[in-house]
């Protein structure tokens, strides 16, 4: 992870200047949202991920996921992953972009969209941003099992509300013989699968920004709270259960730099890394960094008390968003169950060599 | 907004593969011979002078250091791979281990000239076996309540007291023992400790085996009378132990071992569930395979910061705090997963069952999050680091 590029420096500014969680979480309308928007996109963050030939920015796979991490310790106000996603996708698909945020779907396990007589339908839940993108990217199989790659706009699509706001603006959405606003076959190498990878190791990225800013404010808050005359911070019991949560920080610290590299130069065409060696990383990445969301987020909780419950408190910005996280692209009982049936296929004495390779 | 944990995606390089499959081979070979039982080495971690002395010839031992005393200044990288190939493997390491790990860095960096001519090679051979002497009766974790007593008298030093939980100090050729040259000041009740370097034939020693709950007696009380040390084997300050303490816990906490040291019982469980095993018991091996590969990475990166000449102490804390706790609980997560499976059949020709491999392990298991800093001391450091204390 460079610290130095433009394009790093830049997302640290606009979201330093533009998406203050404190000023967010305050504000009386969605003002906010615009301005943000704005400036991520005069930047060419939005599509930083598509070739400039395709009227995108044409950044490093790299400093697209050093640019997600940084969202995450923001937690991620705006659909930054979801239009860099979907950028990436169309553009490989060779369909115009359109202007505004995207989103993608369907992202969570169980939900399918179909192309049948040139129109599409199904469900995808849980769509992040579902109100804010005017359009959705989706990987959808046709009556042959092919895969296409298709622009929808959000409006053709009847949306309900969640039962609850697990973070990032999520709408359930139905398609009932959707016309596209543009189709075209998935290309050669990025299919639902690559789509699937790329996002679960996307959220990674932002999951581990958001632990970072989670720990910060705990080590922060347990320094100025005062309880039995002295700072939290002061009792053992509190500084071991935040040193568990910097573990799990750490670990998803582990699982997002080393998963964002491995895929990077997997898409660059390393032939050193096989089929395998990116399974294990993507896989292990979304597992690991779900549990440490799990474990991360409780422990975050615990050491604010009543406080961090509060709407009014910015911790429940993170939490809530890092809880609805865990299921996209993938949950971690979905690719542990794929990696463990890998595993056991491969046999037992396959699992040290599977796992020293690099 | 930015923690000051770091894990940089290192990879170990390719040309570390070479390495490696000489280090499998010689082990299928020393297997072979008969040194050790691939299928029962997890219950001996064995000690085998013979079996150090044909990993030095391979030039395996003191890969990193110095060429002067016969090292060979290879990277941190590459002793990462020798090392969790043979801890994976339970290869019969007790000999060597601890002076490859620790001393032999200890004495490269305070030894006396002389000293480390003398030592560093023998090591290197294979030929010195190291004893670590810090716990004692009434001081553990608080190391620095040692109380073993250096009196300086003409020539060097007289030691008296008791050294405790010291491994293998039964058999060793050498102890890096830790004592006390002076009373603590008011100011540093850290002030006041010594390191010494022991030659264990030196009258005045005696050990006491400890036998451990598991049936093995590694475990020493190590007890001193009147013995005299020479001024030339002090390592570092006189006084000034506390100083040198802290750079070399990196080194100690972040390697394979504080994360494989029951690896043997997750390679059984996957052997008793088979090869296509129902989908929750799949889910269930699928996450300890992710935590096992992020705690890897986490250690290889590591690696890479002590090879790049990095003191990451809080990261190295964090890797032993999670690598033991995960161990630790690897036993009792593979006692529920394989839990509707028969474990009283044998895992192959002449090999123990799978309840042989857990009932070990699980005896084995409680110390993993004591030895070489206690989770809480640990935790403490890691709090530290995130400027708590």
């Amino acid at each position: 992870m460079s610290d130095d590029s433009i394009v790093v420096e830049t997302t640290r500014r606009i979201f330093a200047d533009l998406a203050d969680p404190q000023t967010l979480n305050a504000a009386k309308d969605d003002a906010w949202k615009t301005a943000l928007w704005s400036a991520l996109e005069e930047s060419g963050l939005t599509l930083a991920w598509v070739p400039e030939e395709a009227g995108g920015a044409g950044a490093e796979m790299a400093d697209g996921f050093d640019v997600l991490r940084i969202s995450g310790q923001y937690a991620a106000p705006a659909p930054l992953a979801e239009t860099l996603l979907a950028g990436l996708t169309l553009a490989r698909a060779g369909i115009a972009l359109p202007d505004g945020p995207m989103t993608v779907g369907p992202i969570r396990d169980g939900d399918a969209l179909r192309l049948a007589g040139g129109t599409v339908s199904g469900r995808a839940r849980a769509v992040p941003f579902a109100r804010d993108a005017l359009h959705l990217v989706a990987m959808v199989e046709d009556e042959a099992g092919a895969a296409h790659v298709a622009l929808i706009a959000i409006g053709d699509a009847a949306a309900a509300d969640r039962a609850a706001d697990l973070g990032a603006g999520r709408a359930d959405l139905h398609f009932d013989g959707v016309a596209p606003a543009a189709l075209a076959p998935a290309p050669e190498g990025f299919g639902p699968a690559d789509f699937q990878r790329l996002g679960a190791v996307m959220r990674v990225q932002q999951m581990a920004g958001a632990l970072e800013t989670a720990l910060d404010m705990c080590t922060r808050y347990v320094q100025e709270r005062v309880a039995f005359g002295k700072p939290i911070g002061k009792f053992q019991a509190v500084q071991q259960n935040l040193a568990r949560l910097a573990g799990e920080v750490a670990a998803a610290l582990t699982a997002a730099s080393s998963s964002a590299d491995t895929l990077e130069k997997w898409m660059a065409g390393d032939a050193d890394i096989t089929p395998e060696d990116l399974f294990l990383e993507c896989a292990s990445a979304k597992i690991r960094t779900g549990e440490a969301a799990n474990e991360g987020a409780a422990i975050a909780h615990q050491a604010h008390g009543a406080i961090g419950f509060t709407n009014e408190y910015v911790l429940q910005r993170y939490t809530r968003t890092l809880f609805g996280w865990r299921d996209d692209f993938g949950g971690e009982a979905r690719w542990a169950l794929n990696l463990g049936n890998a595993m056991a296929a491969r046999g037992a004495d396959a699992l040290w060599p599977a796992l020293t390779r690099r | 907004m930015q923690t000051a944990i770091r894990f940089d995606p290192e990879r170990l390089p390719p040309r570390t593969r070479e390495l490696r499959e000489e280090v499998r081979d010689f082990l299928k070979s020393e297997a072979d011979a008969g040194t050790f039982d691939p299928a029962r080495a997890y219950k001996s971690r064995g000690f085998d002078r013979g079996f150090s002395r044909r990993v030095a010839a391979k030039g395996w031992i003191g890969l990193t250091w110095p060429k002067k005393y016969g090292g060979q200044e290879r990277s941190f990288l590459d002793r990462y791979v020798v090392s969790e190939e043979f801890t994976a493997a339970c290869a019969p390491v007790g000999c060597h281990f601890v002076a490859d790990r620790q001393s032999g860095p200890v004495i490269i960096r305070y030894a006396k000239e002389e000293i480390k001519e003398e030592v560093l090679p023998k090591i290197i051979a294979g030929e010195a076996c190291f004893c670590i002497g810090m716990s004692e009766p009434g001081s553990g974790s608080d190391l620095f309540a040692a109380s073993t007593k250096a009196e300086k008298v003409d020539g060097g030093f007289k030691v008296n007291g008791t050294k405790i939980w010291t491994s293998n100090a039964h058999r060793a050729d050498y102890m890096i023992g830790l004592f006390r040259t002076s009373p603590p000041t008011k100011e540093n009740r850290r002030h006041g400790l010594t390191q010494f370097l022991v030659d264990m034939k030196t009258p005045g020693i005696k050990c006491s085996p400890i036998r451990n709950m598991a049936g093995g007696s590694e475990f020493n009380e190590v007890h001193f009378t009147d013995m005299f040390l020479p001024d030339n084997v002090v390592l570092g300050e006189v006084d000034g132990a506390w100083k040198q303490a802290t750079s070399e816990l990196a080194y100690e906490r972040s390697g394979p071992e504080r994360f494989l040291d029951t690896f043997f019982v997750l390679t059984a469980m996957m052997k008793v569930l088979g090869e296509s095993p129902d989908p929750r018991t799949a889910e269930s091996l699928g996450r300890l395979v992710a935590q096992l590969h992020t705690m890897r990475r986490m250690s290889v990166s590591v690696a890479g910061m002590l090879e790049q000449g990095k003191e990451p102490v809080l990261e190295a804390s964090i890797v032993k705090d999670l690598g033991t706790i995960w161990e630790q609980a690897l036993p009792g997560k593979a006692r529920d997963i394989a839990a509707f499976h028969d474990g009283a059949a044998p895992l192959g020709a002449n090999a123990p069952s799978f309840e042989d491999v857990l009932d070990y392990a699980t005896l084995v298991a409680p110390k993993l999050t004591i030895q070489g800093g206690t989770t809480e001391i640990l935790r403490g450091i890691i709090a530290r680091g995130l400027g708590l204390r």
